[in-house]
């Protein structure tokens, strides 16, 4: 365990820090960069977002509290969590590899033998080895434990049957988490689930890009046709993939494996849409000066205040008693529910203006506003729909009985 | 925006918390809430001296006024359990009246009432008329002062527990300023206090005629602080209404799972239909937002700048958030949430009425609206 830094330790880490993103941040590479890691669409943004990991990772910012025999820095989070305020205050980029960074390996660092933390670990970190996830399905989605992806062991191998998709990053990443059925006479659908850590350069696997509503690409349906993985590749034992991705979604909530640190997902700045909203017209007249508007603006202001003071307030248990999950499991649901709501409403404020889209001259703010509105359905959609999230805060916070 | 707060507690008041949250579930069981809608004086007067008698009236009152000498954010937790348990007595009112007088009051005032109502005694204010303004200021009771007294006359609404209040604080207007005064409940004869018909059956509520009654001039709060009196009644008041509603979100978000969880048709549990099951997470995410709400305007409710904008997000969020829940209790327990023995109403009309009376979720954001964006 990392010491905890004294004040003044801390400070002098956080300084440097600052003073590297400062000095290292490009906010306009000249193109439009992505707000996730879910809108990566060209090799120009991939490469960018790439080499930009690679270096924070080198300079020491990023993975900075895992364990250092596995290329992390080995330091108390605290200094990765100073690091990631200076990302926020210079309005870094984000961290492209979010599922190897994010999902895969707290996994690994947690449950993985010493072999694979020796080797996924730090090419995750630097971005070399990039990562995605392949739980669902076309015909299993918010039923995810219903994945049907055939995988039947044969001698060495296991030997790989079926499809993915909605996967970010697919056709870019060297390792993706799998999700597949290995035993089809289990006593349920979710004992009958394995966890893979599945190279993807194989024979077998291939990848179609899909189009989004945005008009760009960032995601891709992976086919597996009798394609061939070493059986090392399982990962937790057969019949535990359950387990295994429910596990991934905890560390999320930085239980167990600290935070690698930094962000996959660019938070909005409401700011920026209250400034646009002030900056607006209607009739004539600020458009603040409209008491719908103005009112419908408040109540933002209310909900946006009431999720950032949710943040500090589920850390603090004297006012978590009665029910300590509500925020915790509550925080994707309400956040990005409230971006949907809140991007949809600054279309609003722009008049005959809100008909222009990414790429006209127009455009207010080059279309920022329209492409975060229609990206913001990949958030209530992807890592289980708004609707899949009411069932779960319904059953486990509120003890109502299962749906189905 | 510098003006949006942050969220903290303090030690003593996650003591409270605690304390009152066991004081008010063991005081205030159901049948006991429902057995005083019948009553009355409308609480039970034992629970009321204990009330006193646990010091709670004066946590918020400086200690050389023999309080506790804590502030409002202490007072929250115990606002909210009450609320929680419909606990109704004159702890609101009184608390609110503590505020005036050390927002307004002279030295003498302060020294003739603080450690009254410290020691249990139950205070209220008068201050809506009928035009049903929420303004404060827009009143037509009238004082006129001849020498060393002040003559009232006109009629305020909605002076809840008057009838056995010791200290009535009235707004009147004096040649044109708002201006209140300190009216001993021994000075109202019985027929100038009317009980009215309210929305909630857990409140007593009446109509003060001030026709007829003269104070000392001594007993007018001082002129040059009105402005401050006025503010402390809007902030300390929402801050305790927002508390009470946070509270009975609470119960009946609670009362309507309890129900969920019970009730058949089908053949299956009705909370395992999400036409039911997916409303209830809203409202209870709702209200975990008011209860964020709440905690961050304790924090910074003595602020200057953050401490309004903080209060009227929780006044907002919490009385949006207990009349919504309260509405789907009714809806979501069927016929029988039609009829009076269904607790839901009594949720549901209690939001009413504290709307009613301090400002619904529209009126703050008005007010918040113009602290955020001018």
């Amino acid at each position: 365990m990392a010491d905890k830094p004294n004040a003044a330790e801390l400070k002098e880490y956080a300084d440097e820090a600052d003073a590297w993103f400062k000095e290292n941040t490009v906010r306009d590479p000249g193109f439009m960069l992505p707000l996730t890691f879910m809108e990566v669409s060209t090799d120009q943004q991939f490469d960018f977002l790439r080499d930009w990991q690679r270096k924070v990772y080198e300079a020491g910012y990023l993975g900075a509290s895992w364990p250092k025999e596995y290329g992390g820095g080995g330091l108390h989070s605290d200094y990765q969590r100073a690091a990631t305020r200076a990302m926020k205050k210079y309005d870094a980029p984000i961290m492209l590899n979010a599922i190897g960074n994010g999902w895969a390996g707290p996994l690994i660092l947690d449950l993985g033998t010493e072999e694979q933390k020796q080797k996924y670990i730090k090419p995750m970190l630097s971005a070399e080895d990039i990562w995605c996830q392949g739980f669902s399905e076309p015909e299993n989605g918010s039923d995810l434990g219903n994945a049907q992806l055939k995988a039947v062991k044969d001698g060495d191998d296991y030997v790989l049957n079926g499809s993915k998709i909605w996967t970010s990053l697919g056709d870019r990443a060297k390792y993706m988490i799998l999700l597949a059925r290995t035993d089809f006479d289990a006593p349920n659908k979710y004992a009958g689930l394995s966890f893979f850590l599945n190279p993807m350069d194989v024979d077998g696997i291939t990848t179609t890009k899909i189009k989004k509503l945005t008009g760009e690409y960032g995601f891709v349906q992976c086919f597996f046709t009798d394609a061939r993985v070493p059986a090392d590749c399982l990962f937790g034992g057969e019949g535990n993939g359950w387990s295994m991705a429910m596990k991934t979604l905890e560390y999320e909530r930085g239980a167990k494996v600290k935070p690698v640190g930094g962000y996959f997902v660019k938070e909005l700045d409401v700011m920026d849409i209250v400034e646009l909203a002030k900056n607006s017209k209607r009739g004539g007249k600020p458009l603040l000066d409209d008491p719908v508007m103005r009112d419908k603006m408040t109540q933002f202001m209310i909900d946006i205040q009431a999720l950032n003071l949710n943040n500090t307030r589920r850390r603090m248990p004297q006012l978590m008693q009665d029910r300590p999950m509500g925020l915790p499991l509550m925080n994707k649901l309400a956040r990005t529910d409230l971006i949907q709501r809140l991007t949809e409403f600054s279309l609003e404020f722009q008049g005959s203006k809100a008909g222009y889209y990414v790429g006209d001259e127009n455009a207010v703010d080059d279309g920022y506003w329209h492409r975060s509105y229609l990206n913001s359905f990949s958030a209530t959609i992807g890592g289980g729909t708004s609707q899949i999230q009411k069932n779960i805060i319904g059953e486990h916070v509120l003890g109502l009985p299962k749906t189905r | 925006m510098d003006n949006l707060g942050n969220i903290g507690t303090t030690e003593e008041q996650i003591e409270l918390l605690d304390v009152a949250t066991n004081f008010c579930r063991d005081k205030s069981p159901i049948e006991k809430v429902r057995a005083l809608i019948d009553d009355d004086l409308g609480y039970d007067p034992d629970v009321w001296r204990e009330i006193g008698e646990l010091g709670w009236l004066a946590i918020a009152i400086p200690e050389e006024h023999d309080g506790v000498g804590l502030s409002m954010a202490e007072v929250v937790p115990i606002a909210e359990q009450m609320g929680r348990n419909l606990l109704n007595t004159p702890f609101g009112s009184t608390t609110l009246s503590a505020q005036v007088l050390l927002a307004g009051g002279s030295d003498a005032q302060k020294a003739a009432w603080l450690p009254k109502i410290a020691a249990g005694s139950a205070a209220t204010l008068a201050l809506q008329e009928d035009n049903g303004d929420w303004d404060l200021t827009n009143i037509d009771a009238q004082g006129t002062v001849n020498g060393d007294s002040v003559t009232l006359s006109g009629k305020k609404q909605f002076v809840v527990w008057a009838n056995n209040a010791e200290l009535i604080i009235a707004s009147v207007k004096i040649d044109g300023d708002v201006r209140f005064a300190l009216i001993e409940r021994g000075a109202i004869s019985d027929d100038a206090l009317r009980r009215q018909a309210v929305i909630d059956e857990t409140v007593r509520s009446y109509e003060l005629t001030l026709d007829g009654l003269t104070v000392s001039a001594d007993a007018l709060l001082d002129g040059t602080r009105t402005r401050a009196v006025l503010e402390a009644i809007e902030l300390a008041g929402s801050l305790i209404h927002s508390a009470e509603m946070t509270g009975g979100t609470q119960a009946v978000i609670d009362y309507t799972i309890e129900y969920l969880n019970t009730r058949k048709q089908f053949d299956k549990i009705i909370g395992s239909f999400q036409a039911l099951k997916h409303p209830t997470v809203e409202n209870y995410v709702e209200y975990e937002k008011s209860r964020t709400h709440l905690y961050s305007a304790a924090h910074c409710f003595s602020d200057q700048g953050r401490g309004e904008v903080a209060v009227r997000m929780a006044a907002s969020q919490a009385h949006g958030t207990y009349s919504h829940a309260a509405d789907r209790a009714i809806q979501f327990h069927g016929a029988f949430g039609f009829t009076h023995d269904c607790d839901a109403q009594l949720y549901r009309r209690q939001a009413i009425f504290k709307g009613a009376l301090n400002g619904d979720a529209a009126w703050h954001r008005d007010k918040l609206s113009n602290l955020l964006f001018d």
